[in-house]
């Protein structure tokens, strides 16, 4: 059977229609199927260690141990400090330390964090607390929350089981080695490295004003290897009461305006030091 | 039950009970001695552990720089010098230096790691870096927080880097195990730097590390990688 010229022709816009509603399916699936992987990176418990190992968080300009910041000089665009994500430290199963009169370091956090939080949105800061109740997230799923904010300072809380009752102590981590690579990304596990610098001068601010309100309180920050602080990729500082040894829980009630007052002032006045470049911020 | 059967019941009772009252004390005896057994081979592995390492007589006594805390401020280690025979071995050295450690100052306040803690093995690699496993008194028994936790592993740090110039890192093992923190705060994950001016930087750069290997902390001060 012969085809005519007409016939090839019809043959022909039909294939070539047929393609072009192809080719229109295809983008159709695949913006559906992009379009909920990105509205979901914003919130933080997409932001996991399990499926980002290495993190290209905000990299601080300023600092001392800020090694990396030229790897992204070229992107830098100011971001404010808004954002506050209080650790009450410790919970659940996993009550911290106790001391002999039944008091338990989990439960008091959590009772410092709602008046550390008070003061702070006095200040005008948005909170973001890792615990509300009697939970205990992981160090991990603690970071990947303050990790997930832009704008972020992270203080976590803490009750001591030593030291001058009436006390309080600020701890930065200890040196990490800077280990951006050369595709900007930071190991999850190497996250505080490149805002050590900007802690220190937060942990500085704070412990100053902790020293003025509790006598015996040392001047400077102090540094340790703080599990939690090592993957906050933020500037991030452990605050540590002394101590569950006291007789009458009161006694440590009775400091806890005096420890918000201090982190709410020292994080407001921190504020202006607090310049990092607006990097993409994805994940991976 | 006819009359017969009954009898024969009855005599079977009586005769377990016979069977019983003569079994019990032979059992109870034998239970005894198990239990005296089991608490002597405890004592005698809890002796085995806690032994001192044997001192060679040929063992030059020398000044020993141990590291407790201080009697005036709690969160600061004061070096403290004594004489002691040690080894010229390294990890015979490192454990005498850590096992007089372990058993504490003369003055108890001043104690930086818990009385029950032992130490149960050590090793010393190539790299220099040590492993320690001490007993899971450590991290129990050592009161929580940051502040404490940090000044046991700095005594331990700074103990070693005093006498035993070998080990340039130290890593912390817990009955064998690795353990993300010590008892609850201060990471244990990696190892600490023991030797400042002898710890070399790994072959390979940070930079191009693999992501999931986690960086090396201190002892408060400098990273070993």
């Amino acid at each position: 059977m012969l085809l005519g010229v007409g016939n090839i022709f019809q043959l022909r816009a039909r294939s070539i229609s047929l393609l072009f509603c192809l080719i229109l399916t295809g983008f159709a699936l695949v913006s559906l199927a992009l379009t909920p992987s990105e509205a979901q990176q914003p919130i933080p418990s997409a932001v996991s260690p399990a499926n980002a190992s290495a993190i290209s968080p905000q990299v601080p300009q300023g600092g001392a141990a800020g090694s990396a910041p030229s790897t992204f000089g070229a992107q830098t665009q100011q971001t404010g400090l808004n954002i506050v994500v209080l650790d009450p430290a410790h919970g659940g199963t996993d009550p911290g330390a106790r001391g002999t009169g039944g008091i338990r370091e989990s439960e008091i956090v959590l009772d410092f964090a709602i008046q550390v939080r008070h003061a702070l949105e006095q200040e005008g800061f948005q909170v973001v607390q890792t615990r509300q109740g009697n939970e205990d997230p992981s160090f991990d799923d603690r970071s990947a929350l303050a990790n997930a904010q832009r704008g972020a300072v992270f203080v976590t809380l803490h009750i001591s089981s030593t030291g001058l009752p009436g006390t309080a102590r600020v701890f930065v981590n200890s040196d990490l080695p800077s280990a951006i690579g050369s595709n900007g990304l930071i190991p999850w596990d190497r996250a505080q490295a490149p805002f050590l610098g900007l802690s220190k001068k937060l942990g500085d601010l704070v412990q100053g004003l902790l020293a003025q309100r509790f006598k015996g309180s040392p001047d400077a920050v102090q540094t340790a290897s703080v599990r939690q602080l090592r993957t906050t990729a933020a500037p991030a500082i452990a605050v540590e009461i002394s101590s569950v040894t006291v007789n009458d829980r009161a006694e440590l009630d009775r400091m806890a305006p005096g420890v918000a007052d201090a982190i709410a002032h020292g994080i407001a006045a921190f504020k202006p030091s607090y310049v990092v470049p607006n990097t993409t911020g994805a994940l991976r | 039950m006819t009359p017969r059967w009954r009898i024969w019941a009855i005599g079977g009772l009586i005769v377990a009970v016979v069977a019983a009252a003569i079994y019990f004390p032979i059992l109870r005896r034998r239970v005894r001695r198990a239990a005296r057994q089991q608490q002597q081979s405890e004592e005698q592995a809890r002796r085995e552990l806690t032994q001192p390492i044997v001192v060679n007589p040929g063992d030059p006594r020398v000044k020993t720089t141990l590291f407790w805390g201080s009697d005036t401020n709690d969160s600061t280690l004061v070096p403290v010098t004594v004489e002691l025979p040690l080894s010229k071995d390294p990890v015979l050295r490192s454990k005498q230096v850590l096992n007089t450690l372990l058993a504490g100052p003369v003055d108890a306040e001043l104690r930086t790691l818990p009385p029950d803690a032992v130490l149960l093995a050590f090793y010393l690699l190539p790299d220099g870096t040590a492993v320690a496993d001490f007993s899971e008194a450590l991290a129990t028994s050592i009161p929580s927080g940051i502040a404490s936790e940090q000044l046991a592993v700095n005594s331990i740090a700074r103990t070693l880097e005093a006498n035993v110039p070998q080990v340039q890192r130290l890593k912390i093992l817990i009955h064998g195990q690795e353990m993300e923190t010590l008892a609850g705060h201060l990471d244990l994950t990696e190892a600490f730097v023991v030797n400042t001016k002898l710890a070399q930087p790994p072959p390979s750069s940070a930079a191009n590390a693999p992501a999931t290997v986690p960086p090396a902390l201190t002892a408060g001060h400098r990273p070993a990688n």
